[in-house]
């Protein structure tokens, strides 16, 4: 999107209007991630972080670091859908999910630990995690998602 | 307030775009570094963050003792996809009438 350099520490938020339990399970169920976070099935369990892409390959595999549900959700990241990106080192995913007021809850999160994975920094950026929370927000605020992913399409 | 009247209340200001675009540049700042960069009292500056806070386009990181800014991009995207894809779907749709109309009377 742009040609400065891409931050080491991201931060993206958005509020939906749903339960906490709703968003943590939109996050963590590969049935729900493969309708907004352009096609993988991601599953997120206290073992591990793992996403498969459309055409069943592994798009990332990482520890999970920790796992409180319905609040707090911490992993690592590596981008194995690209090879250039895979070789960098590993990053961490924050989500954060918090109660508000008249059934609203606010997603936040926090992309850091970039600092020796800079074009993995670019890559997330700009449309990157953007079209994930408003795709997640459309879905759950909707029932729809925001994109059709097609079987075996790579994004 | 709805979502969407915070935002466009939030970007209705001169100095709030500024400071979005200051973050732009580099996120992640203080309200120190933001505020030598504009002629405005530091309390000014709050006001303006905290305007910014409430429509969810800045968000703010505890790192040690320092209190961050950051640019969250996430809300222009949805009055993008709101108002503008919209609109501008409209206007592609009713050159594709045009042509049609064109193309029945050639």
């Amino acid at each position: 999107m742009s040609t400065m350099t891409a931050e080491a520490t991201q931060v993206y938020s958005v509020f939906i209007r749903a339960t906490p339990e709703q968003v943590w399970d939109a996050i963590t169920k590969p049935e729900f991630t493969a309708k907004y976070f352009y096609g993988a099935r991601i599953e997120n369990s206290e073992n591990g972080h793992r996403s498969l892409g459309p055409d069943g390959s592994v798009w990332g595999d990482e520890p999970t670091f920790e796992y409180e549900p319905p609040r707090r959700l911490v992993h690592g990241w590596r981008s194995l859908y690209d090879p250039e990106l895979a070789e960098e080192e590993r990053s961490r995913v924050t989500w954060e999910i918090e109660p508000q007021e008249g059934g609203i809850t606010k997603l936040t999160v926090v992309h850091d630990q970039l600092e020796r994975a800079p074009k993995t920094a670019e890559s997330v950026s700009g449309d990157g995690w953007m079209m994930v929370l408003s795709g997640l927000k459309t879905l759950l605020e909707t029932g729809e998602p925001l994109v059709e992913v097609s079987e075996g399409e790579a994004s | 307030m709805a979502d969407d009247d915070r935002v466009f209340k939030a970007l209705a200001d001169p100095t709030r775009r500024h400071l979005l675009d200051r973050l732009f540049e580099r996120d992640g700042r203080t309200l120190t570094e933001l505020e030598s960069e504009l002629e405005m009292t530091r309390f000014g500056v709050m006001k303006h963050l905290r305007v910014l806070e409430d429509a969810g386009l800045v968000t703010t990181r505890r790192s040690g003792r320092e209190k961050l800014h950051f640019l969250n991009p996430v809300p222009i995207r949805l009055i993008h996809d709101r108002w503008i894809d919209k609109y501008t779907e409209h206007r592609v749709a009713t050159l594709a009438d045009l042509k049609t109309q064109l193309e029945e009377h050639a």
